[in-house]
């Protein structure tokens, strides 16, 4: 199954635009994994109130991963819930995006050096599309992570690339 | 000529036609690349334990089928109390008879001791000392230095 998944290896006029109704119709619904870790989970509630208003990008946070697209990592990835996290990112369906938000899941943040139950950066269990940096980053910094994500789509293809 | 229910056929159709549709169409262009993780049970990131299909105690049996008698007596009363007035000493009597009966089966539930709730008696295994306890490596006059 999947006519259009993973078939084409050269891209063509018919291929392009259909490409260009594919993203757009993904990057313009990004619904959310409704699931915080940390102190960036407030900045992500944050921006999903009415004040930053992050439905406006069609984000829209739901409580499973069946009907998610973005996993929004808001927070410090401790050992015990890396396993957890690489679990539920399995559980959700492809097409699917990872945002790491704030220093502690880019990189294990405050917790570098002497954090023993920290993992260094959730990209060591999930691979990860957009970096947001911050501790915590603020609302519009969330969003223009979202926004390069968005970006990242909208130059995605069907027709896969040829390694370099 | 189409009727009244003939518009609303139409409409059931058209409203199969249109999911049908939308399935078929996300089957054919959906990625599929399943895994047994992928697959697994979503239970919050935890690995599921267990089935679904539990059972549940037969405590809670007997319980659920002398709600069902009360219930129904309560039924029973609302309309009752409604039309007291216009049937008079008559319906006083028969309401008395009926919550008597009732009454008899909730002393009969008492007296078998079906209200009583059958709490569960664990037995706590104890532990003796010396056994699974480890001894302070430092005694706390040793710590407080």
């Amino acid at each position: 199954m999947g006519l259009l998944d993973q078939r084409f290896e050269n891209g063509n006029i018919i291929i392009t635009s259909m490409d260009s109704v594919l993203n757009w119709a993904r990057l313009s619904s990004l619904w959310g994994m409704q699931f915080g870790l940390a102190c960036c989970a407030i900045e992500m509630m944050a921006t999903g109130a009415s004040h930053y208003d992050f439905d406006r990008f069609g984000v829209f946070f739901r409580g499973t991963p069946r009907q998610s697209d973005v996993m929004i990592v808001a927070g410090t990835v401790t050992l015990k819930m890396a396993s957890r996290i690489k679990l539920l990112y399995d559980q959700m369906s492809e097409p699917r995006y990872v945002i790491s938000m704030g220093s502690c899941s880019n990189c294990g943040g405050p917790y570098w050096e002497h954090g023993y139950h920290v993992l260094k950066g959730v990209d060591r269990v999930i691979p990860v599309d957009v970096y947001v940096p911050g501790c915590p980053p603020r609302p519009e910094a969330l969003m223009e992570g979202l926004m390069k994500l968005q970006e990242k789509i909208r130059n995605s293809s069907l027709a896969q690339r040829k390694s370099a | 000529m189409i009727t009244e229910f003939g518009r609303v056929l139409i409409f059931l159709i058209i409203g199969g036609v249109f999911v049908a549709a939308g399935l078929i169409f996300a089957r054919l262009i959906r990625p599929h690349r399943p895994y047994p993780s992928k697959l697994s049970t979503y239970e919050c990131g935890e690995e599921p334990i267990g089935d679904t299909r539990t059972r549940f105690n037969v405590r809670f049996y007997v319980v659920a089928l002398i709600f069902l008698i009360f219930d129904v007596e309560v039924v029973f009363l609302f309309p009752w109390a409604v039309v007291f007035k216009q049937l008079g000493w008559f319906a006083f009597i028969e309401m008395v008879v009926f919550l008597g009966i009732l009454f008899v089966g909730y002393a009969y539930v008492w007296r078998k001791g079906d209200l009583e709730w059958e709490k569960p008696s664990p037995r706590i295994p104890r532990y003796e000392r010396g056994v699974g306890v480890r001894e302070p490596e430092m005694t706390p006059e040793e710590m407080a230095v």
